[in-house]
């Protein structure tokens, strides 16, 4: 066996396995793909409903935040078409669906309303239109209570959903006091709506005994399983959940989820009729959390060239009501700071704050976007101060190999191939000929603006909760040799399902199309963590190699035994077995021998992520496995007169280690890097002064369209890539990574801004760069320009 | 009875598929989506929004194009109405597998460069694709966007859709087999629709009329003046999914055949209350270059394939992309009521927010724009947050005559400005008669602020929108005065640098 693992597992492997049909490293289709075309991929709201289905629909708060005083639901009650409407009183187990138990998260509030849009209420009907209509006609008297609907009125009261926390290395304070230059400022970053396109929906089946069987678009079923259990106040054995795939998920399906599948069990197990619990679109933007929008403040001290040798940063992240996965969001933010960069003496404080507004969430990136988005801008500010590339800069902090090496978390980092990789691409995106081109562009035109970024990510792969890193997997072979596969991963559209069979066929070394992908099973692969943290392939891949091998251990003794030969003369090949000299087996033939010779022809498996530890008290340990490394970038082009830009041209090469599917990988970084430019240009939340968010549909809320895409997109899988790891035949995770790739594009565009000055006066431009925000950047930095008259001043105006 | 005069019938005739179908029991104001996932089990067309914005259900309509042939054109089945679908054929992503399971070749095409990730919005793209191939495909990437841009995906980026549209191709034109199938769809539609009568609904739920000719939808107003009028739907759909209103009765333009044309004399343009957008781009194009710009971006292929200018007037919105255009060049739009008609300048149609000149039992017939005349120069701006499919922040449009360095005639019209689409007066007067140099702009811009009182919402602050109407004035300069300076983004004239 062992000889097998190290054949695949060296570096020099890079190729597909010849002879054999979507093995690891081939760019293997997705396997719903001619599903998905067809209208044949079946998503929850498509499954045929049982006679007697309900439907759900919420009624919601109006205002931020208040005591109910009085509910009359009776117009709603009799209603037609109603079964029943649920109140906080109709939980029968726990009213809570907190992830990280903190036991603030009602599945309907008990007399009090936290956020404006807080489903206070929930109707079934034998119709959605019927359950729709119904839950308007409720009649509810609030006694309004102050509402904190700003990250600032919640750090003036204090007001937070878990303790502020610190992380350090050094002593910032006299660092910064000693060093040469400083600059400090403050910067706004906004939220972001997941925008699955298929909204939150749970189909809830009732079972016998009062147990009940979940339909959840959910990337953590296990989470699902075990908060219904608790509402229900039943065992988790009562409760059993089901993922085929959802229409995408991105964080937001990580805990949101819950809350819907736990009002439709409790109408299926009340009623004893299939209850299902589809939210529409603007209910959905209003009800569920996002990503968290951050305010940063900073102080950095550098030498004349632009190394940083102290930083003093403070995080405050808005949280909404409720902690959520805030207290790690807003970790990984912190984790995040250094992005690339060796910070040296640094203190960086994080705060996270309780507001009336729906609680925030898990989003792509998890806090570690907001994290490199300020210090990327900070990178930018340096450069301007000193009057250098900024992509000079970038290379003079990048961490070392010998020295200038740990994190602020006191991580070594060993793998990193920023250095390498930045060659390639400056090489690839002719970064330093362009630079000079669009100098020459922006002195001729008046209007037009032209800007250029090239920015690095550097992003830590693991779950920053320790124990969250562990997976499973079941793997059972019938005796025609037809394969069925089940782990604890879900798909979402990221090509999960198809890697992880890929690393099963080259287990076996038979095609792709002998392994069944099944739906991801609570009753199948038990304990599960949720599809997150980009962990997805690795430890989900892990766990089904586990099991093949194990199945595959007992199929070698077998072989060795009835043949005659020694087990290391027992080799898997494309399609078949050699038995040394002895035999040639079809797979299907040896399977069958197996079975009549009573050899266990199913297995789970397990992984356990190795190397990993973390202290959090002293913020301190090696929380990540490994880095995934990128680079991008990017060229706009912007309007001074109006804010409007374009991106013209983007460059990204990418680090996905060795690929277990560039085709996935490469529709992973080009997806991941739009999402990502979709969060710091055009996608913009507004609350109104109620705490009412009014942009809660594709009408208002306005994610990438398909020609925002960049007509001139360049984008490789590093040819170098590697992991030094031992990964799954050592890829690297690449869910996550690529959506900082876009930071690039606002950085581009605060560089065309500058120019406006003569890139004397940093632009003020937080996220999203709006086409208002980016004129006001424009005016801001034009009418410093003057007030300074040529001197660089910084952003906050020190 | 419900008409005056004709005949009437009580079904809903169309074609699903190659299916005929007649529906007599339908709530006129179920959607399609609705219709083919719950009545019909077609669960292929997804519902992302409910409100024409994302595309995932994206259906394809066929009509008779008057010349033996079949016209196809993709819709919103979320905002659609089912009795809208009389006469017509209805293809969904179910239809274009063959028979012995061979995918369609945009299907296949988007398979092969993997443009499906989480594939939700996958059919709705399939759809649009399809729209593509039976147009004879295309492969400039500005007419995909365009093609593309009421299709949102979360997952992919576009990068692997666009290569799937360019690799699918479309059908030949001369494709013999292509063009029969065609033809023999449009008799069978004719044979279901013609002569059959008027649609007339009266379900318990509600009734819906689907007159022929306007003479007959003159006749149904004046007996129900308090009708919803339905034209492309993609208002009045959201009324009845987001808003959950029951609109009774509904009357239904989209079949009135003599509401339907373009028609075109040496100085203006008429087009007809029932002409969709898509329809009358190329001709709104022609009567200015900024004009045809605008429609393309008006909503989505999709949008455009059902709105129609006339609507986007009589709804009075305070942001329609057009009314401020239209109102820049001096159009006029006429109305009527019985056999009553009157033509009314479109600034004075817009009373204030949510009130036009228009009375119960009225409508909108036609729409007149006259073409810019010799030496006026037309240049209309829209700003919003995103290029494609969005609703305009601000909307400047302009017609400017300068005659030895003077502005002899100047018309400045806005939306997103005010309550409705409006004239800037104080600006215009600043300029007539003035010098166009730097000064006289400068103080046209100072009048501009005085013209509006805009408002903040989240589509832009009220600072935001004077200070760009005021740049847009900047703009209109340069382009004006010094036409050499790049000075757009994107749109034909675009700075392709």
């Amino acid at each position: 066996m062992s000889d097998q693992i190290s054949q695949t597992e060296t570096d020099e492997v890079i190729a597909p396995t010849a002879g054999l049909s979507g093995g690891v490293r081939s760019s293997s289709k997705h396997d719903s793909g001619p599903k998905h075309v067809a209208g044949e991929a079946v998503y929850i709201d498509d499954i045929i409903e049982p006679y007697g289905t309900l439907h759900l629909a919420p009624g919601a708060a109006n205002i931020a935040h208040g005591k109910i005083r009085k509910m009359d639901l009776s117009k709603v009650r009799s209603a037609p078409g109603v079964v029943c409407v649920l109140t906080a009183d109709d939980v029968p187990g726990m009213n809570d669906v907190s992830p990280a138990h903190t036991h603030d998260d009602p599945v309907l509030p008990d007399g009090i309303v936290q956020f404006y849009g807080q489903p206070v209420f929930c109707v079934a009907a034998e119709t959605r239109a019927q359950a729709r209509a119904a839950a308007k006609l409720a009649e509810i008297e609030y006694e309004e209570l102050p509402a904190v609907l700003s990250i600032e009125d919640a750090l003036e009261k204090q007001q937070f959903v878990a303790p502020p926390h610190v992380m350090k290395q050094g002593d910032a304070k006299s660092a910064l006091a000693k060093a040469k230059n400083r600059r400090a400022g403050r910067m706004e970053i906004g939220g972001q709506d997941h925008f699955y396109l298929e909204g939150q929906i749970t189909f809830a089946i009732p079972q016998e005994d009062g147990d009940v069987l979940l339909h959840c678009s959910t990337q953590h079923p296990s989470e699902v399983q075990h908060n219904i259990a608790n509402v229900l106040g039943r065992p988790a054995n009562a409760v059993t959940v089901e993922v085929r795939r959802m229409g995408g998920g991105f964080g937001g399906k990580e805990t949101q989820a819950s809350q819907w599948a736990a009002l439709a069990a409790i109408v299926a197990v009340k009623t004893g009729r299939p209850a299902k619990f589809r939210l529409d679109r603007d209910d959905d933007m209003v009800m569920t959390g996002k990503r968290h929008d951050f305010i940063v403040d900073y102080d950095v001290g550098f030498d004349d060239d632009g190394r940083i040798c102290g930083l003093d940063l403070q995080y405050a992240a808005n949280c909404g009501f409720s902690a959520d996965l805030s207290a790690a969001i807003a970790d990984r933010a912190m984790f995040h700071t250094d992005n690339a960069y060796y910070l040296g003496d640094v203190e960086i404080r994080s705060y996270r704050c309780k507001t009336n507004l729906v609680s925030n969430t898990a989003f792509r990136g998890f806090g570690g976007p907001q994290g490199m988005v300020a210090i990327e801008r900070i990178i930018d500010e340096i450069a301007m101060t000193i009057g250098r590339d900024p992509m000079d800069v970038r290379i003079a902090n990048y961490y070392g190999t010998k020295d200038r090496n740990t994190t602020p978390y006191h991580m070594v980092v060993e793998d990193n191939v920023l250095p390498e990789l930045t060659d390639d691409i400056l090489k690839a995106s002719d970064y330093r000929k362009r630079r000079a081109e669009i100098e020459a562009f922006n002195a001729e035109s008046p209007v037009l603006k032209k800007g250029l970024s090239l920015t690095p990510v550097k992003f830590g792969i693991s779950f920053t909760t320790t124990f969250l890193n562990q997976a499973g997997a079941l793997i059972h072979i019938y005796q025609d040799g037809s394969v069925h596969l089940n782990h604890g991963g879900t798909e979402m559209g990221q090509g999960l399902f198809i890697k992880v069979a890929q690393v099963v066929a080259e287990e076996f070394q038979i095609d792709l199309d002998q392994i069944k992908i099944t739906a991801t099973n609570t009753g199948k692969v038990p304990n599960t963590s949720a599809t997150a943290a980009s962990s997805g392939a690795d430890m989900n891949g892990m766990a089904a190699r586990d099991a093949a091998m194990t199945i595959k251990n007992r199929l070698i003794a077998f072989a060795a035994e009835k043949y005659g030969v020694a087990e290391s003369a027992v080799r898997f090949v494309p399609g078949k077995i050699i038995v040394g000299d002895v035999a040639e087996l079809a797979f299907a033939d040896l399977i069958k021998q197996a079975y009549l010779a009573r050899v266990s022809l199913s297995a789970t498996g397990y992984y356990a992520t190795p190397k990993i530890h973390y202290d959090r008290e002293t913020a301190s340990g090696r929380p990540f496995y490994y880095f995934a490394y990128g680079m991008a970038c990017s060229e706009v082009l912007i309007d001074t007169l109006t804010g409007e830009y374009k991106v013209t041209r983007v460059d990204i090469i990418h680090d996905v280690g060795r690929s277990l599917n560039p085709a996935i990988d490469r529709g992973q970084i080009e997806g991941g890097f739009i999402q990502g430019m979709g969060w710091l240009t055009s996608e913009e939340l507004w609350w109104d002064d109620k705490g009412n968010l009014r942009t809660h549909a594709p009408s208002t809320y306005k994610i990438p369209a398909c020609s925002d895409r960049p007509e001139d997109f360049r984008m490789e899988l590093w040819s170098s890539g590697r992991n030094v790891e031992k990964t799954i035949h050592r890829s690297k995770a690449v869910g996550e990574p690529p959506l900082m790739l876009a930071i690039s594009v606002h950085r581009a565009i605060a560089d065309a801004v500058a120019s406006v000055a003569d890139h004397k006066v940093v632009p003020n431009l937080d996220t999203p760069a709006t086409p208002e925000a980016v004129l006001y950047a424009v005016a801001d930095v034009a009418k410093r320009m003057i007030e300074q008259a040529g001197q660089p001043v910084s952003a906050a105006g020190e | 009875m419900a008409h005056a005069t004709g005949s009437f019938r009580s079904d809903i005739r169309f074609l699903l598929g190659n299916e005929e179908r007649s529906l007599c029991d339908v709530d006129p104001q179920m959607t399609v989506l609705e219709y083919l996932r719950l009545s019909e089990r077609k669960s292929g067309t997804k519902e992302g929004c409910a409100e024409g914005d994302c595309g995932a259900c994206t259906v394809v309509l066929g009509e008779p194009d008057g010349k033996g042939g079949m016209a196809y054109r993709t819709v919103n089945a979320c905002i659609q109405f089912v009795p809208t679908l009389d006469g017509k054929q209805l293809l969904t992503v179910e239809h274009l597998k063959s028979s012995d399971g061979t995918l369609h070749p945009v299907q296949q095409a988007m398979v092969d460069t993997h443009g499906s990730q989480c594939g939700f919005c996958t059919p709705g793209f399939v759809m649009s694709l399809y729209q593509l191939w039976l147009d004879g495909g295309e492969d400039d990437r500005g007419a995909i966007n365009d093609a593309l841009a009421g299709n949102l995906c979360r997952c992919t980026g576009y990068g692997p859709i666009i290569e799937a549209a360019r690799k699918a191709g479309g059908v030949a034109a001369n494709d013999a087999a292509e063009q029969k199938r065609r033809s023999d769809i449009a008799a069978r539609l004719s044979a279901m629709v013609d002569g059959a009568g008027t649609l007339a609904l009266e379900h318990p739920a509600g009734r819906y009329y689907a007159p022929q000719t306007s003479d007959e939808l003159a006749a149904l107003l004046v007996q129900h003046p308090d009708a919803t009028v339905l034209a492309g739907g993609t208002d009045v759909g959201l009324w009845v999914t987001k808003m959950l209103k029951r609109l009774d009765p509904i009357i239904y333009i989209g079949d009135v055949a003599d509401l339907k044309s373009v028609s075109e004399t040496e100085d203006a343009l008429i087009i007809g209350a029932g002409v969709t957008y898509s329809r009358a781009h190329d001709a709104l194009g022609r009567v200015a270059a900024d004009v045809g710009e605008l429609v393309r971006r008006i909503g989505s292929r999709q949008i455009r394939n059902a709105g129609t200018v006339g609507g986007n007037i009589a709804n009075g919105s305070p942001i329609g992309d057009t009314p401020p255009a239209l109102i820049a060049l001096g159009a006029k739009i006429v109305l009527r009521m019985g056999d009553v008609r009157r033509e009314v300048a479109l600034e004075d149609f817009f009373v204030t927010y949510g009130k036009q000149d228009r009375h119960p039992g009225e409508f909108v017939q036609s729409v007149i724009v006259p073409k810019p005349a010799k030496g006026v120069v037309f240049k209309a701006y829209k700003i919003s947050k995103r290029f494609d499919q969005d609703i305009t922040a601000v909307l400047g449009a302009f017609a400017i005559k300068v005659v030895d360095g003077k502005v002899a005639e100047f018309r400045a019209a806005f939306g997103g400005m005010a309550g409705t689409p409006m004239r800037a007066a104080k600006c215009e007067a600043a300029m007539i008669g003035k010098d166009w140099n730097e000064a006289s702009l400068n103080a046209a811009q100072l009048e501009l602020a005085k013209d509006f009182a805009p408002m903040t919402d989240m589509r832009a602050s009220k600072e935001y929108r004077v200070l760009v109407a005021q740049n847009l004035l900047t703009k209109l300069f340069i382009e004006t005065n010094a036409p050499e300076i790049a000075t757009r983004l994107v749109g034909k004239e675009a700075a392709h640098v």
